[in-house]
């Protein structure tokens, strides 16, 4: 950290530092913390660092740090006094219970199905943007998807909450058809969720969409490929990064949502549930329990890195 | 491209669709503020005002929205100074462990906020509460602080990456020591990057839920969470959905007449931001 091998501001060579010349006034203390300040550059850099890594690196990452030796600890079950002895104990409750191990996997699955969702809505909407729709409906239509980012989060979780109520909105559109609605369970969960998190696979599946030049797809027209063949074989190889990209929003803030299951998720618990009910009783379960979904995030961005993806964003 | 009509068509049928999906449930809020009845029944049978009348009359959403407003205040304040410092130290310095720096400030908002949360909720319970330090509002405050820190920094150091630093040679040539360069020539340098940061952090603290269910001492309530305690209470809910209507009509208008004045590109961006940020 003390090494700095870019001597900033880069002093023209030769010019002379900028010292109290005899017909200037004697240097006052801002001036002469000046001149150290500019002839040290790892002053300067521990100046700017130091309390930036006070805050980060002391407060936040002791704080991560704490919550993992947390979860090897265990609570007293009648006193629900936390006990400072090392255990496997919580993770393998986590595994071995059913309750917990069926939430984690469950919670595993609702991302991915919100990740497919967003993806199977953002590639026909992406194609329309960039390659059918006139400059004007393009314009409106990328105002319109990255609007409702400003939109509150509990705003929007409240929104599909009507939406999807007894009584309310969807049950009164589906009746004559016959149907009902999902009410509130797994089902309304993910399309909170995608909702939710919807723009950011949105837009750079658009973006990707109009990155590709036309001249791919008309040669593909020539060699007698239909408009749907194109969008297989031409541009869905050419998203890959795209979709990829959005899908570790997707992700990963599906995993860690739990705000959402609660008000449209039914009796669906997830991961953040079990945490959020430990938190009291029982620290180091919860503790344990949140390194779940870090292990998950990374483990994802892992593959995502490995898949070269990464590197266009 | 050569589409067929009718895949046109369809297209531009299910973007109709999507679209619909993205805003009918926000309508839904809107109109549903003023359904006199106490259940978010459908159709309505009766329009009224008297929900936005007593909510308007309602003491915990305006000390609700205070406290939003204090913690916002001083969650981004910290955040403007601690993201400058980091954006000027890795945008100008090349060190040991630079990488490791970078990825400490996008951390907090790369991890659930969940985490984020408890580990938090957890320092303050075993750290704090001993040593009899009550951090009240404060907990909050640093929870929001450490994920904001990202949106100045984003802002920031994308700015200084641009900046001419030959004017900042020029102000120490001429005799000006390293403070006054700073403020007179490299500040106004970054101050519209400056002010976006400040911005955006204000924006993500005045929004946030997660991270503060865990850090708020008890009683103490910002407005997602008024709104997220009273969102399940029946007789809650109606001025829980006028509060709702107010937030969707003040968040989007601005932003909505913002872009019909700047135009789209801007607001790509800025979504494009936002996930790099995320």
């Amino acid at each position: 950290m003390s090494t700095t091998t870019n001597p900033a501001p880069a002093a023209p060579a030769g010019s002379p530092a900028p010292a109290p010349t005899p017909a200037r006034p004697r240097a006052g203390l801002g001036d002469r913390l000046s001149t150290v300040l500019y002839r040290h550059a790892w002053l300067r850099l521990l100046g700017l660092l130091g309390l930036p890594m006070l805050w980060l690196g002391v407060l936040y990452l002791g704080s991560l740090a704490l919550l993992l030796i947390t979860a090897f600890w265990t609570t007293d079950s009648f006193t629900s006094q936390v006990i400072p002895a090392f255990t496997w104990e919580n993770f393998s409750e986590i595994l071995t219970v059913a309750a917990y191990r069926d939430t984690a996997l469950r919670t595993i699955g609702i991302a991915l199905a919100v990740t497919v969702l967003c993806a199977v809505i953002a590639i026909p909407l992406g194609l329309y943007m960039a390659k059918i729709a006139s400059p004007r409906v393009r314009t409106w239509l990328a105002i319109g998807i990255t609007l409702p980012l400003w939109a509150g989060y509990l705003v929007k979780v409240f929104s599909w909450r009507i939406t999807f109520s007894e009584g309310g909105p969807l049950e009164w559109l589906l009746a004559p058809l016959g149907l009902s609605g999902p009410g509130y369970g797994t089902t309304a969960l993910v399309i909170t969720l995608a909702y939710l998190w919807f723009p950011y696979m949105a837009v750079p599946v658009y973006t990707a969409f109009r990155s590709i030049p036309d001249n791919l797809f008309e040669a593909s027209a020539d060699l007698g490929g239909k408009a749907w063949r194109t969008v297989f074989s031409v541009a869905l190889p050419l998203l890959k990064p795209a979709l990829i990209a959005g899908s570790i929003f997707t992700f990963s803030l599906s995993l860690g949502d739990y705000i959402a299951a609660q008000f449209v998720g039914g009796k669906t618990q997830v991961i953040g549930t079990v945490i959020a009910s430990n938190i009291n009783l029982n620290p180091p379960l919860a503790a344990a329990f949140a390194t779940v979904p870090i292990l998950v995030v990374v483990l994802y961005l892992f593959l995502a890195r490995k898949s070269g993806a990464l590197k266009h964003f | 491209m050569r589409f067929s009509s009718l895949s046109k068509n369809t297209l531009r049928a299910l973007t109709a669709l999507i679209m619909a999906a993205v805003y009918v449930p926000l309508a839904l809020v809107i109109m549903n503020s003023f359904n006199a009845a106490t259940s978010s029944s459908f159709p309505v049978q009766e329009f009224s005002t008297k929900w936005w009348v007593a909510a308007w009359n309602n003491q915990g959403v305006r000390e609700a929205l205070w406290t939003s407003v204090k913690v916002a205040f001083w969650a981004t304040l910290i955040a403007l100074i601690l993201g400058s410092m980091v954006a000027f130290a890795l945008s100008r310095y090349r060190f040991f462990g630079r990488n490791t720096v970078n990825l400490l400030v996008v951390l907090p908002i790369a991890l659930p906020g969940i985490v984020t949360g408890v580990a938090f909720s957890n320092t303050f319970k075993n750290v704090f509460e001993p040593l009899s330090i009550n951090l009240g509002l404060f907990s909050i405050i640093v929870g929001h602080a450490t994920f904001c820190i990202v949106m100045v920094f984003n802002n920031v150091q994308a700015r200084l990456g641009q900046m001419n630093r030959g004017l900042e040679e020029a102000a120490m040539d001429m005799g000006a020591n390293v403070f006054r360069t700073f403020f007179q020539v490299t500040f106004p340098g970054f101050r519209a990057a400056f002010v976006a940061g400040a911005l955006l952090a204000f924006a993500l603290s005045f929004d946030e839920v997660v991270v503060t269910t865990f850090t708020a001492a008890p009683g103490t309530e910002t407005l997602p969470i008024w709104i997220y305690n009273n969102m399940a209470r029946p007789n809650q809910a109606p001025v829980v959905n006028v509060i709702a209507a107010v937030l969707i009509l003040v968040s989007m208008i601005p932003v909505y007449l913002s872009q019909r004045l700047t135009g789209a590109d801007q607001l790509e961006r800025k979504a494009a931001k936002q996930r790099k940020a995320a």
